[in-house]
């Protein structure tokens, strides 16, 4: 960009694997994530959809929110600000959190990383620097580095996943738990693994500094030539997600400290997250709020809906009843047909008081420009969706 | 297991009254003090071989409901219901004094409009005073037992009448500057009635943000009388109660706890490691002190603390104590009874305060004065006196920071200051003590040195004192709360908050 740009403040960030993606997104179909310019999808959405559940997929989160909590009083800092239990993180491992204002409503999710006794790295969907400088008001030696732009990182997602990191020369990877963090010799520089990820599935996550960034691209391109790797966007992401049962803002929840209507913000008991929810904790921020509600019950419960039909049930509203005569009783948040699993799925918050009942969706649909209405049989699944032994098998199975 | 019922932290005013209020009602109460006497602010301290004064110079509208209840004539407080005297120092001895009802050293028309004017404000103080003394409900959807307060002060205001109410509305808040042109032409007269609006806060007459709450707060009837036979009255009405009072001990922290439901406030740890139970603990520190310093942030909730954090409580009056060989001589003033004002003019005050919004402290600064050994002879010995002034406005945190050099400078201004009105006192002086407001908060533990603990300003008042969910008197933190002058209604020796809290506790 030359310097007399005069929107040069106002243009899209590139990641540091821009030059690689960019050469591979044929249909530009670029959006932007944190000031980022971002791929929604780079040749189809649903081939690379199949490319994760089938293969190994490539999801660059540059973009993604990472801060770095340094310092004697960081555990106790991150320990009051989450719900769970964070001295109980080991050393190398990663935890999913959520942290909730006074009043219980959740600010956001994310990872924490423990890299040290005294070191960890949150990420977030977000920023949320406001939100850690407040809450490490009053700590004395703890300190919060963004780290956003220093750090290059890559998703790698798909059951071929560890073996292509394998062919890497990654020695070892395969004995890496769940959200185990592991280090490898890169360049003269260390390269970061964690298997993580955010699609339900067997797959990693590569942590790299930026300047080594298309070295890993390339290696890890190379090395996975025969298995199938392939770049993944946004649209293919939000489809493995939903199928994983996994919470997205905007979708199933609105930040707390971005919402303006009273409530339309949530709990981590109205997304089915209580499970994140450590009361045996003496205190975190919004415990008294979130012991309240937990005796009360959550007025809503995010729920995983198989509905029948192939009619994604997109914005539909739900209902007791099959002539949807009576008030509705909640209201899809997300919703497919889902290729892996064969059937028609959806994230849906619905009135805990009508779970136990039945439920229909009134789902509207469009074909050729014409529009048609129906009404579509509800059940309530347990279990996520898409959930694969390979995911939590040590070591995976090989390809 | 507890040791006591409550523990009051602070044998401020406040402290003092919550914890007579608490065991009048059958408690078992401890009364905790840093100092070495109670009084906080309002305790008479020795400054000089002979020479005492209290921080706190007046006491002027403490609660006449407080002084019956806790029987404070019979120990001694002999409380005025007299307003206390304020005389505006004029340039060659024309002096202006108003007494709540006259004014006297104006024109006509300023005198007749004072006349009107000072009826119709204490027809709004009398209005809002039932008010001073109730907990303010929370402003969310609540109980109606809570609204009925709201109710309440709508309907108070009404009955002043149509006329009344709208001029109420209508002045609420205004500047103290608007307010007093709109009424009289003498320039000392304005800046002497503007005074009560702003004296301890950061507002100067021409600032937005309320200077006439405070002054109706001000107007509100109560006693007069001194503070140190206040302190000690308050002292031995909470001892007869059964109060136990311990001085030169230091709260190092709150003790808190796991409960059932969370954190549980269950006594204090001393600086010296002793811990004691109780089964609440009422502080009287400031909000700052209490939460940050005592409670600790790690037991509280971010977004809460956060307020705490930017609670305005920077104070803005400096101390001035003068050991005196005689009574110091004004020019034109024969009698140096109540409060002297060298104030000018309103852009006087507005050009002092100018300087130290930008951290400095002004050329010339504005003052209040008080002789309080003419009212209590033991203050120094005979023949010698000590004058008391709150020298406005001094800046917490000046440029460059405060040092031996800045504190002469500032003496030498308010020294040359009062000489202007007071010619032969710089030879009278034996001995001079000046406390910044940095020095008032390391020696009396309020953050700030201000006052009022926290800003007396429309963001601070009511039910934002200090900030909601701690404007009630109870806190987030169950088992801990506040009777300072953090909460409700404010600052100044009333009582007021320390007995809303004692009322809260027992509820």
């Amino acid at each position: 960009m030359s310097t007399n740009d005069p929107y040069a403040g106002e243009r899209l960030k590139l990641s540091p694997f821009y030059p690689r993606a960019s050469v591979l997104n044929i249909r530009e179909a670029w959006s932007a994530w944190n000031g980022y310019k971002f791929a929604e999808y780079y040749y189809d959405a649903e081939y690379e959809y199949f490319c994760v559940r089938n293969q190994c997929a490539t999801y660059d989160i540059c973009p993604m929110q990472k801060y770095l909590v340094k310092g004697r009083d960081a555990e106790a800092m991150l320990n009051r600000m989450v719900t769970r239990d964070i001295t109980k993180l080991k050393l190398n491992r990663v935890t999913y959190v959520v942290w909730c204002t006074d009043e219980g409503r959740l600010v956001d999710d994310g990872t924490i990383f423990k890299l040290a006794s005294d070191e960890f790295m949150l990420t977030c969907g977000s920023s949320c620097i406001a939100w850690l400088r407040m809450s490490t008001y009053g700590f004395d030696e703890v300190n919060v580095f963004d780290v956003t732009d220093d750090i290059a990182a890559l998703s790698f997602q798909g059951p071929t996943s560890c073996a292509v990191l394998k062919e890497m020369g990654l020695e070892g990877i395969e004995q890496a738990k769940p959200f185990d963090i592991l280090r490898f010799p890169f360049h003269g520089d260390t390269l970061m693994v964690s298997r993580t990820g955010f699609t339900g599935d067997l797959g990693y996550e590569l942590w790299i500094s930026p300047g080594l960034a298309l070295e890993l691209w390339d290696e890890l391109y190379s090395a996975g030539e025969d298995y199938g790797i392939q770049p993944f966007g946004e649209a293919a992401t939000n489809m493995a997600r939903l199928e994983a049962g996994f919470i997205m803002p905007d979708m199933e929840f609105n930040e707390a400290l971005k919402t303006v209507h009273f409530e339309h913000d949530q709990t981590p008991f109205e997304l089915n997250l209580g499970w994140l929810v450590d009361f045996s904790k003496p205190h975190f921020n919004g415990r008294r709020a979130l012991l309240e509600e937990k005796k009360r019950g959550p007025k809503y419960t995010l729920t995983r809906l198989d509905i029948e039909g192939n009619k994604p049930a997109e914005g539909s509203y739900l209902y007791g009843d099959r002539n949807c005569k009576k008030k509705e009783i909640g209201y899809v948040t997300s919703a497919m047909w889902s290729p892996a699993v064969k059937a028609n799925i959806a994230l849906a918050m619905i009135r805990t008081d009508c779970l136990q009942g039945e439920i229909w969706a009134e789902i509207y649909y469009e074909k050729e420009l014409r529009h048609y209405q129906k009404v579509a049989r509800c059940t309530v699944k347990d279990k996520p969706f898409w959930s694969p032994p390979r995911a939590r098998a040590t070591p995976p199975p090989d390809y | 297991m507890s040791d006591y019922d409550s523990i009051i932290i602070g044998a401020g005013h406040n402290g003092l009254v919550c914890a007579a209020y608490l065991a009048r009602a059958g408690q078992k109460v401890l009364l905790l003090e840093s100092a070495e006497a109670p009084g906080g602010l309002a305790a008479n301290r020795e400054f000089h071989p002979g020479f005492k004064t209290s921080v706190a110079h007046v006491v002027n509208h403490f609660s006449d409901r407080i002084a019956s209840d806790l029987k404070l004539a019979r120990y001694g407080f002999e409380g005025s219901s007299n307003v206390t005297l304020v005389t505006g120092l004029g340039r060659e001895g024309r002096h202006v004094t108003v007494d709540g009802h006259s004014v006297t050293g104006v024109e006509q028309g300023d005198a007749e409009a004072y006349r009107r004017f000072a009826a119709q404000m204490r027809r709004f103080a009398d209005a809002l005073k039932p008010f001073w003394l109730k907990t303010i409900p929370r402003a969310a959807p609540g109980k109606w037992s809570d609204m009925s307060t709201f109710a309440r002060i709508g309907l108070k205001l009404r009955l002043l009448g149509k006329d009344d109410m709208r001029e109420f509305m209508r002045v609420a808040a205004l500047p103290a500057r608007d307010l007093v042109d709109e009424n009289f032409d003498s320039e000392l007269l304005k800046a002497v009635l503007c005074w009560d609006g702003l004296i301890g806060s950061k507002m100067a007459p021409r600032s937005p943000n309320n200077a006439v709450l405070p002054m109706l707060y001000r107007t509100a009837q109560g006693q007069s009388g001194t503070p140190g036979s206040l302190i000690e009255a308050l002292q031995a009405s909470a001892r007869a109660a059964g109060v136990e009072i311990r001085t030169g001990t230091t709260v190092d922290r709150i003790l808190v706890n796991p409960g059932q439901d969370g954190l549980v406030a269950e006594g204090v740890i001393l600086a010296g490691g002793e811990h004691i139970h109780a089964s609440r603990v009422v502080s009287s520190a400031d909000p700052k002190t209490t939460f940050i310093g005592l409670a600790g942030i790690d037991n509280l909730e971010i977004q809460f603390t956060n307020r705490i954090r930017r609670l305005r409580c920077d104070g803005f009056v400096a101390k001035l104590h003068l050991a005196l060989n005689g009574l110091p001589e004004f020019t034109g003033l024969d009698r140096l009874n109540g409060r002297l004002l060298i104030a000018p003019t309103m852009n006087d005050i507005e050009f002092a305060f100018d300087h130290a919004k930008y951290g400095e402290y002004p050329p010339e600064p504005v003052m209040e004065i008080v002789i309080p050994s003419l009212q209590d002879a033991s203050l120094a010995p005979q023949e010698k006196h000590v004058l008391s002034a709150h020298v406005m406005y001094v800046p917490y945190r000046p440029k460059g920071g405060w040092n031996k050099q800045a504190k002469a400078a500032l003496y030498e201004r308010i020294i040359e200051r009062l000489s202007g009105y007071a010619p032969g006192i710089r030879d009278q002086i034996i001995h001079a003590e000046l406390l910044t407001p940095a020095e008032l908060e390391r020696d009396y533990r309020v953050s700030g040195g201000h006052w009022h603990h926290a800003e007396f300003a429309l963001d601070q008042m009511l039910m934002m004192r200090p900030t909601y969910e701690a404007a009630q008197y109870s806190t987030p933190l169950p088992g801990l709360y506040l009777c300072g002058a953090g909460c409700h209604p404010g600052g100044d020796l009333t009582g007021a908050p320390g007995h809303n809290a004692a009322r809260e506790i027992l509820r």
